[in-house]
């Protein structure tokens, strides 16, 4: 089993009727949920009606999905906020589970499912994961966390929904890892795309990728790019599928990629996207770059309206090449809040790792950003590890590689950067989400 | 190695940080690798320690186990008499042949000393050195110097 080509590509839909619904039948049925989840939500949750009552809206305006913009944002101050259970629109009894944010960015983020909640979200990753070619004869080993953030139980759950068999690794203990891929006959795995470059790596200098039988890599929750999975996929030979998800909405799963990477498809039935103008929220056109926006339309134990994301990208909705009439976000360009503002330029994690791997060698896409302030003046030093390949026992060798480096990273961004070479393999790998940028400005 | 002229020099980079360079004798230590020289290159980001052992192989192997980046590199080890201007007569041959010398260093050897050379071409300066009369230490010399 190996990466499929492009014309040898069998495409396979879970559910036709829905991810192939003309435009027109999609919005009649955004409309009849929209309007059905804010009386649900003006009804149930009292920060919806104390909001819409202070804008003076009533459920009775909203009648279909064009008055969206009528409603308000929720933010993740909001979800802070009513910690934990201050936004739920049924009883806690018919709570059948919570999941939270990593909390990486401050205090935790709590989401509470129904089962009718579960049941959907493992629905949309099995959908995803079938886009990926996967189908219920397929082993899938989850080295996503499982606990309360969503990776691991989300995928599970797809699994389930698929009827495959879930192989619940977790993260953490790469031997292991390998080992259980190679003597479960793992036909797919799923973790982030800086854990999956590792494991990439690890299984290569074990010499044991000829005996994995992994078709394909679902890989997400952190911004990453198409050299990125172009690189995971040549060294382990499969075709990796980037997945979005944030637990406020459901969890991995909200949107997924297909095999021509032109975007991930939205499962829009269940979460209606609008992609916002970050200076004034109005609503961007196809193509043009703002904040992605979700409203939850059939959730029903913690429904969102408008919940701000804080991830940028761009929306498609043209119909795609494998048949999906469902939109298509392109890959986040980052999240704002892991935008840099450095000297007055927009620095994203993203362009580094992109312009590295555009070297075509000599150095290793794992990078780390430090940005300092040095008398009033932004300083932006990128760590990079030096390919062992190219490790050279000349100083004036190393030095051609870092200038080099230096000249590419400033091509890329727009702004100088110091580049300071480290030893191949010792920059952090995360099993998580990987740590990019350290901010020492105190901004 | 045994008659070997071209000398493996254990080449390893050093991240600066506190305790790396200890970190990268206890390993050789640890593994019974006898340091014969060593010459330490700084720069602000990063050193570059450059070393004659007792078993270059060996170093490597137990360096590269404990996750510290280190390779062989060719270099020839020169044997420098312990008289006034020995060095400069030999540097003038290889300037004369238009081999570029990257870097040296040296170590004395009981009754004579050895300059270890890093050419872009070890061979030739091995060629250069023996055809105007100098000699050079033979790998296991050199790996067993001052025992």
């Amino acid at each position: 089993m190996a990466r499929v080509t492009l014309e040898n590509w069998k495409e396979r839909i879970r559910d036709p009727k829905i991810e192939c619904m003309s435009r027109d039948e999609m919005r009649a049925l955004q409309s009849e949920r929209l309007v059905k989840q804010v009386k649900n939500v003006y009804d149930n949750v009292a920060f919806y009606r104390n909001k819409m009552d202070a804008m003076g809206i009533e459920p009775g305006d909203i009648k279909g999905i064009e008055d969206i913009n009528k409603l308000p944002f929720t933010t993740k101050e909001d979800l802070r906020e009513n910690y934990p259970f201050g936004l739920l629109a049924v009883p806690q009894e018919k709570i059948a589970r919570v999941q939270g944010t990593s909390g990486t960015t401050g205090k935790l983020t709590l989401a509470s499912y129904t089962q009718k909640d579960v049941d959907v979200w493992g629905e949309c990753v099995a959908r995803g994961l079938t886009m990926a070619g996967l189908t219920s004869a397929d082993r899938i080993h989850v080295c996503y966390g499982y606990g309360l953030f969503t990776g691991g139980m989300g995928l599970d759950l797809g699994a389930r929904a698929l009827g495959a068999m879930a192989i619940p690794m977790s993260a953490g203990n790469t031997k292991r890892q390998l080992m259980c891929m190679e003597d479960f006959g793992a036909t797919a795995f799923a973790c982030t795309p800086s854990y999956a470059l590792y494991l990439a790596e690890a299984a290569n200098e074990a010499g044991i990728v000829d005996r994995l039988q992994l078709k394909a890599g679902i890989n997400g929750a952190e911004p990453w790019t198409e050299e990125m999975r172009l690189k995971i996929e040549e060294l382990l030979n499969v075709n990796c599928f980037d997945i979005y998800g944030l637990c406020e909405i459901t969890g991995p799963g909200v949107a997924l990629e297909c095999i021509h990477h032109k975007g991930l498809h939205v499962y829009e039935d269940y979460f209606y996207p609008e992609v916002l103008n970050p200076a004034d929220q109005s609503a961007c056109a196809d193509g043009e770059t703002g904040e992605l926006v979700f409203t939850t339309l059939a959730k029903e134990g913690m429904p969102l309206l408008r919940y701000r994301t804080k991830d940028l990208t761009s929306i498609d909705h043209s119909p795609c090449e494998c048949g999906r009439t469902l939109p298509r976000i392109q890959k986040f360009k980052g999240r704002t809040d892991d935008m840099k503002v450095i000297r007055g330029v927009n620095v994203f994690p993203t362009q580094v790792e992109t312009a590295l791997l555009s070297m075509g060698g000599g150095v290793a896409p794992h990078y780390m950003m430090i940005v300092d302030r040095e008398n009033n003046l932004d300083v932006l030093t990128v760590m990079v590890e030096v390919d062992e390949k190219y490790f050279s026992d000349e100083i004036r060798k190393l030095d051609e590689l870092k200038n080099r480096v230096a000249a590419v990273l400033k091509q890329a961004l727009g702004v100088s950067v110091r580049v300071k070479l480290v030893e191949p393999k010792t920059i952090q790998r995360s099993e998580g989400k990987a740590k990019r940028v350290i901010d020492n400005r105190g901004l | 190695m045994g008659m070997s002229n071209t000398v493996q020099q254990l080449s390893v980079f050093l991240e600066n940080r506190e305790g790396r360079l200890e970190e990268v004798l206890e390993v050789l230590a640890r593994n019974d690798v006898n340091i014969v020289a060593l010459s330490l290159a700084d720069t602000s980001d990063y050193g570059m320690l450059r070393m004659i052992v007792s078993d270059p192989h060996k170093g490597r192997a137990a360096l590269k186990e404990d996750g510290i980046t280190a390779m062989l590199t060719d270099v020839v080890a020169l044997r420098v008499p312990h008289a006034t201007g020995s060095l400069s007569k030999a540097m003038h041959q290889i300037v004369e042949g238009e081999v570029n010398i990257e870097y040296m260093y040296a170590f004395a050897n009981g009754s004579d000393a050895a300059a270890v050379l890093k050419s872009d071409d070890p061979a030739r300066v091995i060629d250069i050195l023996k055809g105007s009369g100098f000699d050079v230490y033979t790998a296991d010399e050199a790996y067993r110097a001052n025992q």
